[in-house]
């Protein structure tokens, strides 16, 4: 899998989480709870939607590797990889 | 159309899931509704035969308004809490006198008794006599009920952001205005909590994790259970306790809408299908597709704000419920014990409730019940 296809799954994982985000707005490097509210709820969906669409697991001590879709992609990434 | 908030004023029937002829029951979803709070699910609360539909899809109507007609039940499409016992949603007999959303019982002839002159007059006003409910003798439209249509305005479409604000205005102001309220808090350790979490997510599949919200409502739906006088509607000028809990959760939707539908009997569940209704539900929301039952059916509200800045919140009640629960944030805090101070994850919880309904010492033996339930946290 190329490295923009496992982000562009990343991504529609998030929108599944979030659909009311503004795509176009969102910056891949921050952060999302600094960008729009996005909490606990919203982590674990998150990490559920990504179990679900790759495979991989993701601890709870981990959580933090999904802060933003650069973080995310990052670590969905490795986690194939291994 | 149902009413699916304290302060909503008409709706937009988007799309009929029955037609003439279908055969419905309790639950059923059978229409969707767009309202500011988004799309929801209609659901009806009586068995029957569809009669016929009364609203074609598109059109924006007042709450009250018939929307279609059954055969075996005097009950309408959309029919929500208001004539059924808080609550519950139960089976209208087939007897029961016309509950206060306008119903035209199926046994009339199709054909709307209007005079001459009334029709007339609609006519020359372009008023639409199927959308009027006749106040003269038998339900017959007069030429006063066209008027009338006539000079109401035709509710308009504007932003739902705004819609959804006044929407809230309104709702606070009323509480505000209407609500003595009384407030009590308590700053419950979390410890236990905590610790059980953990030990539960480390062996369950991450789609059965558990989040401390869980452990939460679930304390929260078993005191309002186990005290009543917190869990119900005043209405005119009395109490009426709910029959079950249904956990209003306050959720706030991305552009400052704030929606707080409810979780079904939330002391019955166990805590993973709490969870499961609770992540499922946070989902919806954010995608503004939520049922008319979890809308119009809280009996008492949690607002959360565990994972926030301030250590606690002072809440406002929604009308009509008499009580709500505010969750602070979730964080180590110095705590006293046998004269040692150490830090401690602990959460302040506090009580705003109708002091027409109860007081500081009921209130008291709520917010205690609730904290021990935090202490023991595999009995919940």
């Amino acid at each position: 899998m190329s490295a923009s296809t496992i982000e562009e799954q990343v991504l529609a994982a998030f929108l599944q989480v979030a659909p009311d985000v503004d795509v176009a707005r969102l910056k891949r490097d921050v952060p999302f709870r600094d960008q729009f509210d996005f909490d606990s709820m919203d982590t674990l969906n998150f990490a559920i939607g990504l179990n679900k669409q790759f495979g991989i697991e993701v601890p709870e001590t981990q959580y933090r590797e999904l802060a933003s879709l650069a973080k995310a992609t990052a670590f969905v990434t490795a986690a194939l990889n291994q | 159309m149902p009413s699916l908030g304290p302060d909503m004023e008409a709706g937009t029937l988007v799309q009929w899931r029955i037609k003439p002829g279908d055969a419905v029951k309790r639950g059923d979803i059978v229409a969707l509704v767009e309202t500011d709070k988004g799309i929801i699910d209609v659901e009806i609360f009586s068995d029957g035969v569809v009669d016929r539909l009364l609203v074609p899809e598109g059109t924006h109507v007042a709450v009250g308004t018939v929307l279609a007609q059954l055969n075996g039940g005097t009950a309408v499409a959309g029919e929500a809490a208001e004539s059924t016992p808080p609550g519950a949603p139960q089976p209208a007999p087939a007897m029961k006198p016309a509950p206060t959303i306008g119903v035209a019982p199926a046994a009339e002839s199709h054909r709307r008794k209007v005079s001459p002159a009334a029709r007339a007059r609609a006519r020359e006003l372009g008023v639409d006599l199927d959308q009027l409910t006749g106040t003269g003798m038998g339900q017959a439209i007069t030429i006063d009920d066209v008027l009338r249509a006539a000079q109401t305005p035709k509710p308009v479409a504007t932003e739902p952001a705004r819609d959804m604000r006044q929407v809230i205005a309104r709702a606070m102001s009323r509480s505000k205005r209407e609500i003595p309220h009384y407030y009590l808090s308590v700053t419950c350790s979390f410890a236990k909590a905590r610790a059980f979490l953990d030990r539960y997510n480390e062996a369950a599949p991450i789609e059965s994790r558990l989040l401390p919200a869980a452990v939460l409502l679930k304390a929260v739906a078993q005191a309002a259970k186990a005290l009543p006088e917190f869990n119900g509607f005043y209405k005119g000028d009395a109490f009426e306790p709910a029959n079950d809990v249904h956990l209003g959760v306050a959720i706030a939707m991305r552009g400052g809408r704030l929606v707080a539908p409810a979780i079904l009997n939330a002391d019955q569940k166990a805590l993973p299908v709490l969870m499961t209704e609770l992540r499922d539900l946070a989902l919806r929301v954010r995608a503004g597709h939520m049922k008319s039952s979890e809308l119009s059916m809280p009996t008492i509200t949690v607002t959360s704000f565990a994972e926030e800045e301030v250590d606690s919140v002072i809440p406002v009640i929604y009308p009509p419920q008499v009580a709500i629960v505010g969750i602070g944030s979730v964080r180590e805090r110095p705590a006293a014990a046998d004269g040692q101070v150490r830090a401690e994850l602990t959460v302040p919880i506090s009580l705003a409730a109708d002091h027409r309904v109860t007081d500081g010492r009921a209130g008291t033996r709520f917010l205690s019940a609730i904290n021990k339930a935090l202490q023991n946290p595999e009995q919940l």
